[in-house]
């Protein structure tokens, strides 16, 4: 297990889900949850996935979802899970 | 299972609170390096710094993509010079061969600091101490990346004022060889009492005889965040006040701690300990005189501004031991004056002078810091500022520090301008009476009794 947080911030648009989703599935990315609310017409999700099996280097991942990011007009975000775990579960 | 509020909150911190691990420290042994041939004794610094520092920026850069957490500063401390280079350093020429050499090693492999330029001489000074104060001006002068420091003394030893009188000499004459950049050279210049072996912030970062062979310390920030939390607890009693830093101050840490922990694996170096310090950046929001304002007060320097800092740097320790396995270094809130656009602010307004400010050392860390003032004033007067910290620090069993700016060319009501972090400062007014009788006694001010405590 390779737990990975992609969160995805920006305007609401259609499909912003479905191209994420395609781009993790053709990279062998597993998404363990995901939870999306609309704050003020902003688009906020967050997914955390397994990257165990990931086909490409973390590095090259963050490139692609930024460069997908820029695409849809979203803000789209790949960091270890530690970051988060560490900051609020004791 | 991690939710997306906890994600929101961490990444808000980031991104608009400036959460950031301010500095990885790699600190480095260099008693190896010593040889009777100076050119030896150079040429083993410089491989020894770049092998054992080569993956240092590399790593460091890594970490910030892989937990999205920007790391400032990838910096180097190293064992004091005075000691490395006692066998071959005849004059202060050669201590400054030293400095060059430094320099070169840190540009080649991508730092932005180097701390170690240094001597600690709380009780004596030998032969080779004195050579490298004397070479300081120069050092820092034909150099970019080095930080110097001198220990002058510590609770145990006393204050050795023969020291501090030669260092008000070499903070003027820092000043003199670089006012040309507005006497920057004094900017990476720390007088030090009770100096911690592993402290990973410049300009007073060295790595103590203490130490392992190599070793990982990491400073933490985020003055931004804490001052963010209050704005919800506006008008709450102390408790509450408190009970919202400490908090807050845990989970800043916990970011220090996890990238000290994959530093270390990373580079197959032990880690060494994490300094809990508030260090602010002339960034708009990272203030720690902001936070104090959050607190209650109008400004900085106001009646009860000892009292705040007190309670924040109290809560700040307390939240941050817990969430750390091993704390050290400075651990505190820090005060500098031009490094911080609320200190700035509060000196402009008048409500901040350099005695309030001594005062304020008296409850945190580290000192009087990054204090601009005239270029006229006195060497003595310099020394007369650097025994008052040095005393505050022996006395308390505290660390403490001076770092100030005598501004050649320029006086009160004009302003200084260092650039990048270490940002800009009014030049603030120095009490013109003169102690040039107290400082020129010679000998050392004796070690303080530890008991009947008042």
């Amino acid at each position: 297990m390779n737990k990975t947080i992609i969160t995805v911030v920006g305007r609401d648009t259609v499909g912003i889900i479905a191209k994420v989703c395609t781009y993790l599935a053709e990279n062998e990315i597993n998404i363990l949850d995901i939870s999306q609310t609309i704050v003020q017409e902003y688009f906020n999700m967050m997914m955390i996935v397994d990257m165990h099996n990931a086909k490409k280097p973390f590095a090259e991942i963050t490139d692609d979802l930024d460069k997908l990011g820029e695409e849809i007009g979203v803000k789209i975000k790949c960091q270890h899970e530690e970051i988060f775990t560490k900051m609020h579960r004791i | 299972m991690i939710n997306i509020f906890e994600v929101n909150e961490t990444n808000e911190m980031i991104e608009q609170e400036n959460l950031d691990v301010r500095t990885i420290t790699l600190g480095i042994n260099l008693l190896d390096c010593a040889d009777e041939d100076l050119s030896v004794t150079n040429d083993k610094i410089y491989r020894k710094i770049t092998t054992v520092a080569k993956n240092l920026v590399k790593v460091g850069r890594e970490i910030e993509r892989d937990f999205g957490i920007p790391i400032v500063n990838k910096r180097i401390s190293i064992t004091p010079i005075s000691l490395v280079g006692a066998a071959c350093c005849k004059t202060p020429e050669d201590y400054v061969t030293i400095a060059k050499t430094l320099d070169r090693a840190a540009h080649e492999v991508g730092v932005n600091f180097i701390g170690g330029y240094s001597a600690i001489v709380s009780k004596g000074m030998t032969k080779s101490d004195e050579l490298l104060i004397r070479s300081i001006p120069q050092a820092l002068a034909s150099t970019e990346l080095i930080c110097s420091s001198v220990n002058v003394g510590s609770t145990k030893t006393g204050i050795n004022m023969d020291a501090v009188r030669l260092m008000g000499e070499i903070v003027k004459e820092t000043a003199e060889a670089t006012k040309e950049r507005d006497s920057l050279g004094c900017a990476k210049l720390v007088v030090l009492c009770n100096a911690p072996d592993d402290n990973p912030f410049m300009a007073g970062a060295f790595h103590g005889v203490s130490e392992d062979d190599a070793i990982i310390n990491v400073g933490v920030s985020g003055p931004g965040v804490v001052k963010h939390v209050l704005e919800q607890v506006r008008g709450e009693s102390f408790e509450v006040l408190c009970e919202t830093i400490k908090k807050t101050a845990f989970k800043i840490t916990r970011v220090g701690q996890l990238v000290a922990q994959e530093a270390s694996k990373r580079l197959g170096i032990p880690f060494g300990i994490i300094d809990l310090s508030l260090a602010p950046t002339p960034a708009i929001g990272d203030s720690v005189a902001d936070i104090l304002q959050e607190i209650g007060l109008e400004r900085a320097g106001a009646p009860g501004t000892t009292a705040a800092l007190a309670l924040l740097n109290d809560q700040v320790k307390k939240g941050g031991v817990m969430a750390s396995s091993y704390v050290g270094g400075l651990s505190g809130a820090f005060i500098p004056v031009s490094e911080d656009q609320g200190m700035i602010d509060s000196v402009l307004a008048g409500a901040l002078t350099i005695e309030k400010l001594e005062a304020m050392t008296c409850v945190c860390s580290v000192g009087l810091d990054m204090i601009a003032v005239p270029g006229d004033t006195k060497p003595s007067t310099i020394s007369g500022i650097i025994a008052d910290e040095a005393a505050i620090g022996m006395v308390n069993q505290k660390t403490t520090a001076v770092r100030i700016i005598p501004v050649i060319g320029k006086g009160v009501g004009e302003t200084v301008e260092f650039g990048g972090l270490l940002g800009y400062a009014p030049i603030m007014p120095v009490n013109s009476f003169d102690c040039s009788a107290f400082v020129g006694r010679a000998g050392r001010i004796p070690a303080p009794i530890h008991s009947f405590k008042n």
